[in-house]
């Protein structure tokens, strides 16, 4: 069979028969164990200046965000965003409960759809696991209520993310999906501003085939993300 | 794939009278390399980086055997396939056989290296299924019928221009009034043609940048986020990786992304990085039912335990070859194989044979660019030479080159006629340039002369000089 031929072959590479029992549990040991290695210190900040900095670094990779006081304000802060955008008063929002719980109905104006991206959807509002301050980058593991195609198919990406959910590293949100999830979803996008492509002439064009436009509706729960730096 | 390495020469000497190309290869590499650059300097850990990426992948390679079980075991828990394949004969038939079992006639392709060195489109489309690329720069490639000329950016060779005629040509529907005078006409294109496939297709092909052996998850590295509708809209993904993608831990993975963008396009990092795995879970309203991962032998395990174990770090960046004066001058197509530049010239002979790639290790300046900004720390330089002297064991040079060879070798072992000889074909030069700094052209040397001027000695022999300077102390 292949599978043994290859390992085999690999060992004769290494110049070894199959690992001893010890070092097979030397390297299962690492596995759990799953050390870090050296973090850029760049992120290592307190709480208000780790927040600025996820925002700084989502605005240098071209989206965009808003900071709301309370969850409340979503539903209006959305519809003014379309409106600014000339952008139809229609999207299809994650069946998350966060998002559902919202009172949509005080904006009879917005069509909202709680269900899975379609191809002509022109706008998008997706629940945010994590933000990741070092690089401005949003988390976003599939499940149920946070379906993939939300963040692919739209021309317009609405990421709803509460303030006390930025961290600074991407091992830091690795360690909070393990926490919370346990196992792996079937996929984790790591999500850094809006698509784009630099194939012709490597030259930079934002709006390849993911959305156009990445805006992030930033709910400040979290005090200590507050007090000025 | 048809191999061209063996007409190397013929190949770069057309690629240096090509305008065309000249053109697209000078507008483009100033690009990656003040990036990079600019990236490299944000990140005051990047140096310290370089040297754990390099012994995370030492580490793995020590115990490949043990990780590609793990990994396999993990993607075989979370409801997924592997098929492990030695050969690309095996992987090839492996896709075709899937394809087949999900009744497919379209399949849809995230940009893939390992699948352009298994010919993968070509087989399909000899069993009748139609492969779409959608990455933009692969979609022109299969468009034009061409091969990439690089390993991050397919269309590396093309201008604008280019791109204009090739979709005036292929999407017949198009009006002949539309105007495509900005990239963004040509994207806008390409993104409404390439959205009907996306929709249509039965099967995802994606590559990997990764494997992670902890979570069976495999790993996608994008900025125009087609990977991800690859291998999320069709019933099936299909993943092709390589035996040398596996890492460890998640932790090991963010340690070499972080080298990955800012020394592939300079971003801090890209846009879109996907982990996978296993196929649709109960309740979830998207994602492929099935998920298989095709692992690929095809020559690595040999090199194992030789000289050119550390070429099996690569992350497949392409900073050499966007730091490589001779890839500068010659473009992609010029190695004659999928992979090109300095990690090309490395790997080609590895995987088709030194009697076919031969001419790659010797098309270099031995200027060491490569290693000084390869994320991973790998030696290119020192396995070019270690193909040249297989090379030269094997008697596969040409005769003139190893009489000149043994013609130095008598001089070098010799310092006082090597001294002589010097002075004296310094001085010959000199007397022949007649107050030239360069020859263009000169008897003997055209193979030189051809793609760059000879310069004439400027003063004396470097043994001359030095003799001088320390006299003078
Ligand atoms: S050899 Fe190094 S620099 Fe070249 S592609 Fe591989 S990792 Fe990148």
């Amino acid at each position: 069979m292949s599978r043994e031929a290859i390992l085999s072959a690999i060992r004769r590479g290494l110049k070894r028969g199959p690992l001893p029992p010890d070092q097979r549990l030397m390297l299962e040991a690492r596995l759990a164990a799953h050390p870090r290695h050296l973090i850029p210190a760049r992120s290592r900040l307190p709480r208000a200046e780790q927040v600025a900095l996820f925002i700084r670094n989502v605005e240098k990779e071209f989206g965009s965000v808003r900071r709301l006081a309370d969850a409340r304000e979503v539903p209006a802060a959305v519809a003014e965003f379309l409106a600014a955008q000339n952008l139809p008063p229609r999207l299809a929002i994650a069946p998350h409960p966060e998002l559902i719980g919202l009172d949509w109905s005080a904006r009879p104006m917005l069509q909202v759809e709680a269900r899975r991206g379609a191809a002509e959807d022109a706008v998008s509002l997706q629940h945010g696991f994590a933000g990741i301050a070092e690089t401005g980058t949003l988390m976003l593991p599939s499940a149920p209520e946070r379906p993939t195609t939300l963040n692919l198919l739209p021309d317009t990406a609405l990421v709803f993310l509460r303030a006390s959910r930025i961290l600074g590293a991407y091992e830091e949100a690795f360690d909070l999906l393990r926490a919370e999830l346990g196992a792996m979803p079937r996929n984790v996008m790591l999500v850094t501003g809006p698509s784009r492509s630099a194939d012709i002439e490597q030259t930079l064009e934002l709006g390849a085939h993911g959305p156009r436009r990445l805006h992030i509706l930033l709910v400040d729960d979290d005090p200590a993300a507050l007090s000025a730096p | 794939m048809h191999v061209t390495s063996p007409a190397f020469k013929e190949n770069a000497a057309r690629a240096l009278g090509d305008p065309g190309l000249q053109k697209a290869l000078g507008k483009a590499k100033g690009a990656f390399l003040q990036r990079r650059a600019e990236a490299v300097a944000r990140l005051p850990e990047f140096e310290a980086l370089r040297d754990i990426g390099r012994d995370i992948k030492n580490h793995t390679l020590a115990h490949l055997d043990f990780y590609l079980e793990t990994f396999a075991a993990n993607v075989e828990r979370a409801g997924g396939t592997v098929h492990w394949c030695r050969t690309a004969e095996e992987a090839r038939a492996a896709v075709l056989e899937i394809c087949r079992a999900a009744g497919a006639k379209t399949v849809t392709k995230g940009k893939s290296m390992i699948s352009e060195e298994l010919g993968i489109n070509a087989h399909l489309e000899a069993h009748g299924i139609r492969p779409v690329e959608t990455d933009l720069g692969e979609y022109i490639i299969q468009l034009r019928r061409e091969t990439p000329s690089h390993i991050i950016a397919p269309a590396f060779h093309l201008n604008r221009e280019d791109w204009e005629a090739d979709f005036r040509r292929a999407h017949t529907d198009l009006d002949p009034d539309r105007v495509f005078h900005e990239r963004r006409d040509i994207l806008a294109e390409a993104r409404t043609k390439l959205r009907q496939q996306f929709l249509a297709a039965d099967v995802g092909i994606t590559g990997a940048n990764f494997l992670i052996a902890e979570t069976g998850s495999s790993v996608i590295v994008t900025n125009e986020g087609n990977g991800d509708l690859t291998q999320t809209l069709p019933r099936v993904h299909i993943a092709l990786a390589s035996i040398e993608k596996v890492v460890p831990t998640l932790e090991d993975c963010v340690s070499l992304l972080r080298l990955l963008a800012r020394s592939a396009t300079g971003q801090d990092f890209s846009v879109y990085t996907t982990f996978s795995t296993g196929g649709r879970r109960p309740g979830d309203l998207d994602g492929p039912q099935e998920y298989h991962v095709v692992l690929v032998d095809n020559g690595r395990s040999e090199m194992l335990g030789t000289e050119f174990q550390e070429m099996l770090r690569c992350i497949r960046c392409a900073a050499c070859m966007n730091h490589c004066p001779v890839y500068g001058a010659v473009g992609g197509h010029s190695y004659g194989w999928v992979y090109p530049g300095p990690m090309g010239s490395v790997l080609t002979p590895s995987l088709i044979g030194v009697d076919k790639a031969g001419h790659l290790p010797n098309a270099s300046t031995f200027c060491g660019k490569c290693e000084s900004v390869c994320p991973v720390k790998i030696p290119l330089p020192k396995m070019m030479r270690h193909w040249r002297e297989r090379e030269f064991e094997r008697h596969l040079q040409p005769g003139a080159a190893r009489g000149s060879l043994a013609l130095w070798a008598w001089f070098a072992r010799r310092p006082q006629a090597y001294r002589l000889a010097t002075r004296a074909a310094v001085a010959l030069l000199r007397l022949l340039a007649r107050g030239r700094g360069a020859f263009t052209s000169f008897p003997f040397a055209g193979g030189w002369t051809a793609g760059r001027d000879l310069p004439v000695p400027q003063g004396r022999t470097f043994m001359a000089e030095y003799a001088a300077r320390q006299r003078g102390r």
